[in-house]
């Protein structure tokens, strides 16, 4: 497979803030890939660097087999761009918006309307309205036709779903893998843990730096403990008991139950739901579980916290 | 069971012929969790903006905080805290400049405004950097305090709008975390998310669809209901109750 996006040992600055460090990685072509991370993570900054709006300051990076810096003219030809900002002029419409950046990359909307039709017809009996007066899922969707109308090779989304309501979210991933069949490599970077499972590949990342990459399933054998999931009636309560406990590693809530690993090595669910019990918790299960990406990425941050504090 | 601390009975807005919120019933109970969703454009940010005293509602009966939307949003205004995630602290300002600047805004005295800065900057565990500006502060100490500031001024009821967007797994539930903390001292609660786990945590939660209320209910009497067993499953149900898969 060939690379469409390649990154080797990028680093960016800004004044004293290290926003970029040593980031390797490549993404092959026709791949799904997600960089998963919260705010200031450095995901923006490295879209950014890919784009062509931003030099690194350290390493190199490539798209389509072209230097982000010396090629950048061939590379935005090429390339789709949805900023994680709102970007589309809101003074124009719907249709105005699409026809504008269309003619911008030398096109027309019709040439090219087979691979927006999914989306943009969803949008089209709002044609004539505002951009600044659609909603937030309205607005999303023209965004996606917009960067697509010039049919790009490589496709950047910086979070496009930030804000998004849970419904609204799945639509979009759904629209992106009808996408990824017709052979559309995907750059797409989202602090929703949900979403990495939808991608090929994920990176984390933390705090400037890449914490893992790998597949969904292949990063959470990152986790190495043993997982529980604790339920009882009093959850609150029960998080306050088990922070305290000295032999509990990590008591993080996930919905209608805890997620909880213990410091001694072979202790079994059965041990712990008796101890809960003598705590007076009733109505109370303890099972073994997998752990999923959102507990990796836990895990990782804390183990990195950990090395940071010591 | 406690005053409640809200109270709507078919509260409306409309916009023209355009009826964004559609005869609103709600019952909030002093220091209850409760949580509201939708989809966008499902109008939860017209229903805030009315329930804060921003928006005047076209038709219905309202009462917040003790205070009538129509006759007293003034006092509504100063009996509630508000956060939201994009915008509530000033970046540009020092931690201690924008306790003092949020404190002033809530009307608390020159007095009442020392006392409480150096209590907050205890609590909280931000003498060292009480003089540092806002932004080069790590995002969860900015959240503690961007909550902490919204309740200085010891209002009935908070309200969060999308307070966890954006942020990482561990600061979200820290979050949540203060949320707790804060309704076993008796505060009220309400407060929007995007994040489906979250709903679970909640007392009681409100769904709106298309300006309605499409379900009221405790999050384990809702999943009951609709035969499903997460938060997520209900929400989708309800969104798009048009669209199977």
């Amino acid at each position: 497979m060939k690379d469409a996006v390649l990154i080797a040992s990028v680093g960016k600055r800004f004044g004293a803030v290290q926003a970029l460090q040593e980031v390797n990685l490549s993404v092959g072509e026709g791949e799904l890939f997600g960089f998963i991370g919260a705010d200031g993570a450095g995901k923006t900054t490295l879209f950014r660097i890919l784009v062509t709006l931003l030099l690194p300051d350290e390493g190199r990076a490539e798209v389509l087999g072209l230097d982000v810096v010396r090629s950048y003219r061939d590379i935005r030809k090429r390339i789709g761009y949805m900023p994680g900002k709102f970007s589309l002029y809101p003074d124009l419409s719907v249709e105005e918006n699409l026809r504008f950046f269309a003619s911008v990359f030398g096109t027309t909307v019709e040439k090219n309307y087979e691979l927006i039709r999914d989306i943009y017809s969803q949008l089209e009996p709002f044609k004539t309205r505002r951009a600044g007066k659609l909603s937030g899922g309205m607005k999303q969707k023209l965004a996606l036709s917009c960067a697509l109308v010039h049919r790009p090779e490589v496709l950047f989304l910086d979070e496009p779903t930030t804000g998004v309501d849970a419904v609204s979210r799945k639509e979009f991933w759904q629209m992106l893998g009808r996408l990824r069949e017709q052979g559309m490599t995907i750059l797409v970077s989202t602090p929703y843990m949900d979403e990495a499972v939808l991608c090929d590949r994920i990176a984390f990342m933390q705090e400037g730096r890449m914490l893992a990459l790998d597949t969904p399933t292949g990063i959470t054998t990152l986790f190495r403990k043993p997982l529980f999931a604790i339920r009882a009636r009093e959850t609150w309560r029960l998080l306050c008991v088990l922070r305290v406990s000295p032999h509990a590693a990590s008591v993080y809530a996930f919905g209608i139950a805890l997620h909880y690993t213990d410091n001694r090595p072979s202790i079994r669910a059965d041990e712990l739901l008796a101890a809960l019990q003598a705590d007076g918790f009733t109505d109370v299960s303890v099972s073994v579980i997998q752990p999923g990406i959102e507990d990796t990425f836990i895990a990782l941050m804390e183990e990195k916290q950990g090395a940071a504090d010591e | 069971m406690s005053e409640p601390v809200i109270h709507t009975d078919k509260l409306t807005k409309r916009f023209g012929d355009f009826i964004a919120v559609d005869a609103l019933s709600l019952t909030i109970s002093g220091g209850e969790i409760f949580g509201f969703l939708g989809a966008n454009g499902a109008g939860k940010t017209t229903a805030i903006r009315m329930l804060t005293g921003l928006l005047a509602p076209t038709s219905g009966k309202a009462t917040v905080a003790g205070f009538d939307l129509y006759t007293g949003a003034e006092g509504v205004k100063r009996n509630i805290g508000y956060m939201s995630q994009r915008f509530s602290l000033y970046d540009d300002l020092t931690v201690r400049e924008n306790i003092r600047f949020f404190a002033g805004i809530y009307g608390l005295t020159n007095q009442a405004i020392k006392e409480k800065s150096r209590q907050l900057l205890d609590s909280l565990k931000l003498v060292a950097v009480a003089d540092t500006r806002l932004a080069s502060l790590p995002l969860g100490w900015k959240q503690k305090l961007a909550f902490s500031v919204a309740i200085l001024h010891e209002p009935k009821i908070v309200f969060l709008d999308e307070p966890t967007g954006g942020v990482d797994p561990v600061t979200r539930r820290r979050f949540w975390d203060m949320i707790y903390e804060a309704s076993e001292r008796g505060l009220t609660i309400f407060v929007t998310t995007h994040y489906m786990d979250e709903a679970e945590y909640c007392d009681s939660l409100c769904i709106m669809v298309d300006g309605k209320v499409a379900a009221l209910d405790r999050p384990d009497a809702m999943k009951r209901h609709f035969g499903v067993e997460s938060m997520n499953e209900v929400f989708i149900q309800l969104a798009r109750p048009n669209q199977t898969e």
